[in-house]
């Protein structure tokens, strides 16, 4: 099999993938909307939180990943993962985009404010920031392992600088809802609601699987035809 | 390498790049002109009848730190491409690390030395009074200069090397600079009030933790963004 073939064929299980989550999705939403109950206290508003809190915790994932992989790279220099490295970072940036969206119009009716500097809102839009830098630079570099390399080293600051965003906006006040997933005691929520949300979170994690592996084997293509110019020139 | 022979390296680097200012000073004189223009500017972008100038000096020193220090450390690794001045150093018999260290300590002098100029010149535009107090500002500013020097010398080494390498800098080094220069900011402004050491404890020991953090990673980092 060539190269080429073995990346058409990631790039047709990415596709597959993707639209077996799209459609999985399309369940959580019917199951969000008609069978999981209204909040009392938020109201219909409270339904974005099923797509805002895993797309949330998706691409903070998602940049995890790239930094974790940036890292393996310096280790041991295979291309492959800083295609993988790129690809996580740039479904990272479109999840938090739709994170950035969801979030003010769920905090409009909420929280009677589009924006606030809260902690969290502030630490994920440094974060995006940072990668989209990380996304830009990686155009602006033509040579495949100087990009490589110099890809690997912001993504492992990055992973370096993340906590301490966090500390230095959790300094000021924070007003996002308390964890209520993620902490020691049992998660305050109603079990129906749980359900909803968790299996949300799987789809999500499922939609970013299939998104990388898309995004991966269009980079890999990407990198044969570079190859194939340079040799006939 | 014994300690002294590094030293004496690192020394011979930080010789070489003032020695390369002083003779031009293009930098330098930009910086400067640079930071009185930003001090004076945002000046006036308050209202004074509302606003007094104490609430935003503190947001106005570091805004003026940060863009002036960009000017420079732009600069440190842009003389290095030039002829292939890089790649010069990098045949010496030297650790690559000592270029690095080297490197920001020109850097450091660099924005020091702006930093030494626009602090006496921010007293007297803001009409602020110290009283005593100099020494904690000259130790909170030593903490971020630190942060924020081993930070951009790192991607100034990889930015020169990109297209747009100007415009590169400060997308990629402004996300850093936020934990470093949000503490400095808060410090400065309880120092500037006059508050006791235990209400700016937090935010200096995050400052000391970034500072220890990124000097080592960027050490360790440095040799990855060399070209083989």
């Amino acid at each position: 099999m060539t190269r080429r073939e073995r990346a058409l064929g990631t790039a047709r299980t990415g596709q597959v993938v993707t639209a077996i989550s799209l459609l999985a999705l399309a369940g959580v939403f019917v199951r969000a909307l008609a069978f999981t109950p209204v909040d009392r206290l938020q109201g219909p508003a409270q339904k974005i939180l099923y797509i805002h809190a895993p797309v949330a915790f998706t691409s903070l994932m998602a940049f995890a990943v790239c930094g974790v992989l940036s890292l393996i790279y310096l280790a041991m220099r295979d291309r492959r993962l800083d295609r993988a490295a790129a690809a996580s970072a740039e479904v990272g940036v479109a999840f938090s985009v739709a994170m950035l969206i969801t979030g003010p119009i769920w905090g409009k009716p909420v929280w009677g404010t589009w924006w606030t500097w809260d902690a969290r809102l502030t630490s994920t839009l440094f974060i995006f920031l940072l990668f989209v830098g990380y996304l830009i630079m990686r155009d602006a570099v033509i040579d495949p392992d100087q990009r490589a390399r110099f890809s690997a080293v912001i993504g492992i600051m990055g992973l370096v600088l993340v906590p301490f965003i966090h500390l230095t906006v959790y300094l000021f006040r924070t007003l996002h809802p308390n964890p209520t997933l993620l902490k020691p005691s049992a998660p305050s929520m109603p079990g129906v609601m749980l359900v909803t949300l968790l299996s949300s979170i799987g789809v999500f994690l499922l939609l970013y699987a299939g998104f990388v592996t898309q995004r991966y084997a269009v980079a890999a293509l990407q990198e044969l035809r570079e190859e194939e110019m340079l040799r006939d020139s | 390498m014994p300690v002294a022979d590094y030293a004496r390296v690192v020394w011979a680097i930080i010789a070489k790049d003032a020695m390369v200012e002083w003779r031009t000073k293009t930098a330098f004189l930009s910086a400067m002109v640079f930071a009185i223009l930003v001090l004076s500017i945002l000046f006036f972008a308050r209202d004074p009848t509302a606003v007094s100038s104490l609430d935003v000096a503190p947001g106005a020193l570091w805004v003026t730190f940060t863009f002036a220090a960009m000017v420079g450390l732009n600069r440190a690794f842009l003389l290095e491409r030039e002829n292939g001045a890089m790649d010069g150093m990098l045949l010496t018999p030297i650790p690559r690390t000592a270029i690095f260290v080297g490197k920001m300590g020109g850097n450091l002098l660099f924005v020091a030395l702006v930093e030494a100029i626009s602090i006496p010149l921010f007293i007297l535009f803001y009409n602020v009074s110290l009283a005593g107090r100099l020494p904690q500002l000259i130790l909170v500013t030593a903490m971020a200069t630190v942060a924020f020097v081993a930070v951009g010398t790192l991607l100034s080494a990889m930015v020169v090397r990109t297209r747009f390498a100007e415009l590169m800098l400060p997308v990629l080094l402004l996300p850093f600079l936020i934990p470093p220069v949000v503490s400095a900011v808060q410090v400065t402004a309880r120092i500037l009030a006059g508050r006791p050491l235990s209400e700016m404890m937090p935010w200096l020991k995050l400052l000391a933790g970034f500072d220890i953090v990124f000097c080592v990673l960027t050490v360790l980092l440095f040799e990855a963004t060399l070209d083989e």
